[in-house]
C-alpha cells in the first residue's frame, strides 16, 4: 500500500519535472530570439512585452488570439486523431482548402436561395440549416480530401506523409483555379480579378460570440466568433470518441500496434482510411468556419498560405504540443495563436521585417516541439529500466 | 608486499593481468518506486564460473550492469582483487578487465570481424586502420582459445553460434579477466550451447572469472562451479554447485516448492474440432513455409509441435488462426471450413490464440491492462452500449476477475502492460483468450521467456482446460515442455510434419533424430 502511494507521488513529482523541459524551450526560444532581434538593433525587452501585450493585453487583442486559434484547433483535432491511429497527416492546408471550397459553394448556393425567400435578415431556422450544411459540407471534402490519402496507404502502400504534401499542392492549385473562374465574385470579373468569391449573405455567416460580462458584453466589438465555441466542443466530444467508444478504440489499436490489431480481428485498412478520414474533416471545418465566421468568403492571395495561414501546419504543431489529447489541444491551439497575433504587434511597435517575426516563431516551434520529444525519450528510457529485468 | 608480486606475475594466457578475487559487497540500487538491488552481496573468483540465477526482474541484470559501469550503486562497494574500486562507465570497467557478453549482439552485420572488433578503438596507426594488426591478433587470440572465426568474413555470414565467439574474442582482446555473460544461450541451439560450454571451460582453466547469468536450471548445474540465487533484488543463498539440484534451486528462486514434472489425468479424447488438410503456405521470405501439412486435433488432448526453431511453427500457428494466407489445402474448426478466414470469424466460432511474440501479436504495450483483456470483445454487447459506447466499469470489473482468477500481479487494472513482467502479460493473453472459452486453443511458445512460476501455472492452466474438453495444439521449442504436457507429438522439419508419435511411447532421441530431418 505504502509502495503504491509512493509510487503515485514519484509519477507526480515526475509530472512536474516533465514539465520544465517546456518552459526551458521556451526560454531557450526566447534567448535566440533576444541575440536575433539585438543583431537587428531591437530591444529584446520591449519586443517581448510588446508581443505580450498584443496577444493579451486587451479585450480585442486577446479576442484576435482566440480567433487565430480557432483554426488551428479545428486542425489540431484532426491531427490528433490521426496521429492516434497511427498516421501522419501532413495535410491540413490541403484539407482545410478542400473545405472552404466545399463550404463556400454551399453558402452560396443555399443564401442565394434564402435571400430571395426572405429579404427581412432575421436570423430564422433557415438560416441554422444553412449554416449547418455549409459546416457539414466542408467536413465532408475536407474528410474525402484526407480520406483519400488514407485509402492509398492502406491499399497501395502509398506513404501518407508524401501523399498528404502532394495533395497540399493540388489543393492550393485548384483554389487558385476556381477562385479565378467559376468561383469568381462576379463583382471582381474582368475588374480587378482579385481571386475571391462573393461575399456571404448574413442567413449564411456564424455569428459573432461574445459574453455577458459587462457592458456591453465582452468581446461584443470583436471579430471573436462562435467557431470557437464549436471547436471546443468538439474538442470534448472527440476526447469521448478516442477514449470512451469502441470506435475510438480501433483507432488507437491500429495506431499503437498494427500486427496486435489485425489478430484481434480488427480491419486495419478500414481504422487506416477512418483516422485519415476523420482527420481530413476536423481540417476541412477549419477551413469553412473560416469562411463563415470571418471572411465571408473565400479569398487567396494565391500564394501557398494565402489562404490557411499556415493554419494547416500549425495544428500539426498544436497537437504534439496538447500530448496527442484533444483537451490538450485546447490551450496550446490558444499558445500559437497568441504567437501569431503578439508577432504582428511586435513587428509594428519596433518596425522589425516581418521574417524576424516568422523566424522567431519557428524557434519557439522547434524548441518546443524538441523538447516534446526530449520528455518522450525520457519517459521511454524510464520505462526501459524498468523493462530491462525481462530481458 | 609478497601477495602484490604474487597478483603481478599472474598473468593471463592474453598477457592482461588477472583478477583474483573480484567482489561486490553491499550492493543497493533503488529505481523510482522499486528496489531493485537490496544489499546484494556476490563475489567471483579467477578460474571460476559462478552461476547468477534468478527470475524475470529478481535483479540480476541490475546488479551485472553496476559491475559493468551501466549503473552505479546507490550504496555499497565494489572490490577488485581487494582494491575498492569505483566503476563510472563501460570503459572504465574495460579498463579494469571486466568484459560484459549482452545477450543481444552489439554487432554492425555489414563489417567484418576484424572491423567489428577494431570498432570504437584506437588505431595503432594514427588516422590510418591497422586492421591486418588486428585480425592477427584476433587469429592469436582464436589459436589460444580454441574460439574458431575468420577475422574477414563479414558478420552477416556468420550464424548466431559464431557472432558470439566474435563478442568473446572483442571482450577478450580488449583486455577481460572477468567475463559477464547475460543470458548467452537464449539464442543458441543444442549444438552451439554445447560448444559454448566447452570455450567457457577452457577461459576458466585459463584464469578467467565468469559470471554466467541464467534461468535455466539445467545449464547452471552443467557448468558453474558456483551458484547464487537472488529473488526481488535480494540474495537468497550462494551455493557451491556440486550441493545443488534442480528442485532445490527451483524453491530458491520462486520462494516455495515447485511442480517440475505434473500429474496428468489419462487422456479422454473426445470428437474432432480441428482438421487441416494439406495445408501449405509461404514464409515471410516468400519461400515455401509449409508443405502440404495434414493434422487432426480432438477435443481433450494436447498435441504438441516439436521441431528446431524456423522450420514452418509459426506459418503453422499463422495459417490456423488467419493471419497468413494457405495457398493450398484447407483448414476446419468443429467441421466448419476456416481456410482464409478473417479473425474476427475465427474467434467467433471459438477459436483461440497465444501468439509467439507476444508483446507484438498479443498486447498492445501502451494500453492498459483492461483495454488489453478486452482486445477482441472491445464493442462485444456485455461491455457496449449499443456497440458503441464502452463500459468501463464493466470491463475493470472482468478484468479484476481474470486478474484474480489467473494471480497476475499488476498494480491495477489501469496499469500500462508495458510495466508488467512477461510472465504476467503471458498470463494476461491467456486469461483473454481463455475467457471466451475456446473449442480450440492454439498456443506458440507459451512459456518462452517466462519466469518458472509463472511457467508452471501456465501449464497447470493448460491440462486444466484439456481435462475440460478443449483441443490444444502446442507448439514448443522446449522439448521439456511438449513432453511435460502433450498427448501426442509431431515433429516438423522442413515446413513439414515428418512424424507423429504418441508421448507415452516417445524416444527421446528418436524425436531429435526427426527434428533434424534424420528420421
Amino acid at each position: 500500500m505504502n509502495k503504491v502511494s509512493q509510487s503515485a507521488l514519484a509519477a507526480r513529482l515526475n509530472r512536474l519535472i516533465d514539465f520544465s523541459p517546456v518552459i526551458i524551450a521556451l526560454a531557450l526560444a526566447m534567448l535566440v530570439s533576444s541575440i536575433l532581434l539585438i543583431a537587428l538593433d531591437a530591444d529584446p525587452l520591449a519586443a517581448f512585452s510588446a508581443m505580450l501585450e498584443g496577444s493579451v493585453g486587451s479585450e480585442n487583442a486577446t479576442a484576435e488570439t482566440l480567433v487565430k486559434a480557432t483554426p488551428i484547433l479545428f486542425v489540431g483535432i484532426g491531427i490528433t486523431i490521426a496521429f492516434r491511429g497511427g498516421m501522419i497527416n501532413i495535410g491540413g492546408e490541403g484539407q482545410m482548402i478542400a473545405g472552404a471550397l466545399a463550404g463556400v459553394t454551399v453558402a452560396l448556393v443555399l443564401g442565394e436561395a434564402r435571400v430571395p425567400a426572405d429579404m427581412a435578415k432575421t436570423p430564422g431556422a433557415f438560416d441554422l440549416i444553412i449554416v449547418t450544411l455549409s459546416l457539414l459540407g466542408g467536413f465532408l471534402a475536407g474528410a474525402l480530401y484526407g480520406g483519400l490519402a488514407g485509402f492509398l496507404k492502406a491499399y497501395f502502400n502509398v506513404n501518407e506523409i508524401l501523399s498528404t504534401i502532394m495533395l497540399n499542392q493540388i489543393a492550393v492549385q485548384m483554389m487558385n483555379f476556381l477562385l479565378n473562374g467559376i468561383l469568381l465574385d462576379p463583382s471582381e470579373a474582368g475588374f480587378n480579378n482579385i481571386p475571391k468569391t462573393a461575399r456571404l449573405v448574413t442567413a449564411a455567416q456564424l455569428p459573432r460570440l461574445s459574453l455577458p460580462l459587462g457592458d456591453p458584453w465582452l468581446f461584443a466589438r470583436t471579430r471573436l466568433h462562435w467557431g470557437l465555441i464549436i471547436a471546443i466542443v468538439l474538442a470534448v466530444l472527440i476526447y469521448i470518441f478516442l477514449w470512451r467508444t469502441s470506435l475510438g478504440y480501433r483507432i488507437r489499436a491500429v495506431g499503437e500496434n498494427e500486427r496486435a490489431s489485425s489478430f484481434a480481428g480488427i480491419n486495419v485498412k478500414r481504422q487506416m482510411m477512418f483516422s485519415m478520414f476523420l482527420a481530413g474533416g476536423f481540417a476541412g471545418l477549419a477551413g469553412v468556419v473560416q469562411v463563415l465566421g470571418l471572411q465571408y468568403r473565400l479569398q487567396t492571395d494565391g500564394s501557398p498560405a494565402g489562404f490557411t495561414g499556415s493554419a494547416g501546419f500549425n495544428g500539426i504543431v498544436a497537437a504534439l504540443f496538447g500530448g496527442l489529447n484533444p483537451i490538450g489541444a485546447i490551450p496550446a491551439s490558444a499558445f500559437f495563436g497568441g504567437l501569431l497575433v503578439g508577432a504582428q504587434k511586435m513587428q509594428r511597435e519596433l518596425g522589425v521585417p516581418a521574417s524576424l517575426i516568422t523566424a522567431v516563431n519557428g524557434l519557439v516551434v522547434v524548441f518546443v516541439v524538441s523538447s516534446e520529444i526530449f520528455i518522450q525519450q525520457r519517459s521511454k528510457r524510464r520505462v526501459s529500466v524498468s523493462e530491462e529485468e525481462d530481458g | 608486499m609478497a601477495e602484490a608480486a604474487k597478483i603481478a606475475s599472474s598473468l593471463l594466457p592474453t598477457g592482461h593481468q588477472r583478477i583474483n578475487q573480484l567482489e561486490m559487497v553491499g550492493i543497493v540500487k533503488r529505481f523510482p518506486g522499486v528496489l531493485a538491488a537490496d544489499k546484494i552481496d556476490f563475489n567471483v573468483k579467477a578460474g571460476e564460473i559462478h552461476a547468477l540465477l534468478g527470475e524475470n526482474g529478481a535483479g540480476k541484470s541490475t546488479l551485472m550492469k553496476m559491475l559493468y559501469g551501466l549503473y552505479h550503486p546507490d550504496e555499497g562497494q565494489i572490490r577488485i582483487n581487494g582494491v575498492k574500486t569505483i566503476i563510472r562507465s563501460p570503459q572504465d570497467a574495460i579498463q579494469r578487465g571486466i568484459g560484459m557478453i549482452h545477450q543481444h549482439f552489439m554487432l554492425v552485420p555489414s563489417l567484418t570481424v576484424a572491423e567489428n572488433i577494431a570498432l570504437g578503438m584506437k588505431s595503432s596507426r594514427g588516422l590510418r586502420l591497422d586492421l591486418d594488426v588486428v585480425s592477427r591478433r584476433v587469429l592469436e587470440l582464436s589459436e589460444i582459445y580454441n574460439l574458431k572465426v575468420d577475422p574477414g568474413l563479414p558478420i552477416w555470414q556468420l550464424a548466431v553460434g559464431e557472432q558470439q565467439r566474435v563478442e568473446i574474442l572483442r571482450a577478450l582482446y580488449k583486455g577481460a579477466a572477468l567475463l559477464i555473460l547475460d543470458e548467452p544461450t537464449a539464442v543458441l541451439t543444442p549444438q552451439e550451447v554445447d560448444g559454448l560450454f566447452r570455450i567457457l571451460k577452457q577461459l576458466a582453466d585459463d584464469g578467467h572469472g565468469l559470471v554466467f547469468i541464467s534461468h535455466k536450471l539445467h545449464e547452471v548445474l552443467e557448468i558453474s562451479h558456483r551458484v547464487t540465487v537472488l529473488r526481488d533484488g535480494r540474495r537468497v543463498n550462494s551455493i557451491p554447485t556440486s550441493e545443488a539440484t534442480r528442485p532445490k534451486l527451483a524453491e530458491m528462486m520462486v520462494g516455495r516448492p515447485v511442480l517440475l514434472e505434473y500429474e496428468k489425468n489419462p487422456p479422454d479424447p473426445r470428437e474432432q474440432r480441428l482438421a487441416l488438410e494439406g495445408v501449405s503456405a509461404l514464409s515471410n521470405r516468400g519461400t515455401v513455409g509449409l508443405d502440404g501439412v495434414s493434422l487432426s486435433l480432438r477435443g481433450g488432448e494436447i498435441v504438441g509441435v516439436a521441431g528446431v526453431s524456423g522450420n514452418g511453427q509459426q506459418e503453422l500457428a499463422q495459417c490456423i488462426s488467419g493471419l497468413r494466407q494457405v495457398t493450398a489445402g484447407s483448414v476446419e474448426v468443429d467441421g466448419i471450413d476456416v481456410t482464409n478466414a478473417h479473425p474476427s470469424k475465427l474467434h467467433a466460432i471459438g477459436l483461440s490464440y497465444i501468439p509467439e511474440e507476444r508483446m507484438i501479436d498479443g498486447v498492445i504495450k501502451e494500453f492498459s491492462v483492461a483495454e488489453n483483456y478486452v482486445l477482441q470483445d472491445h464493442a462485444h454487447p456485455k461491455f457496449t452500449t449499443a456497440r458503441i459506447f464502452m463500459l468501463f466499469h464493466k470491463i475493470r470489473e472482468a478484468c479484476r476477475q481474470a486478474i484474480d482468477a489467473f494471480e497476475i500481479k499488476t498494480p491495477s487494472t489501469e496499469t500500462l502492460v508495458k510495466s508488467l513482467s512477461g510472465g504476467n502479460i503471458q498470463k494476461l493473453v491467456l486469461a483473454r483468450e481463455l475467457s471466451r472459452d475456446p473449442g480450440v486453443l492454439i498456443a506458440a511458445q507459451p512459456t518462452r521467456g517466462v519466469d518458472i512460476g509463472a511457467t508452471e501455472y501456465i501449464h497447470q492452466r493448460l491440462l486444466q482446460e484439456r481435462d475440460k474438453g478443449t483441443a490444444i495444439l502446442l507448439i514448443s521449442e522446449d522439448l521439456d515442455e511438449i513432453r511435460a504436457l502433450s498427448d501426442r507429438i509431431a515433429v516438423m522439419y522442413e515446413g513439414q510434419i515428418v512424424g507423429e508419435v504418441e508421448n507415452k511411447d516417445v524416444d527421446i532421441e528418436q524425436l531429435g533424430l526427426l527434428m533434424t530431418g534424420g528420421g
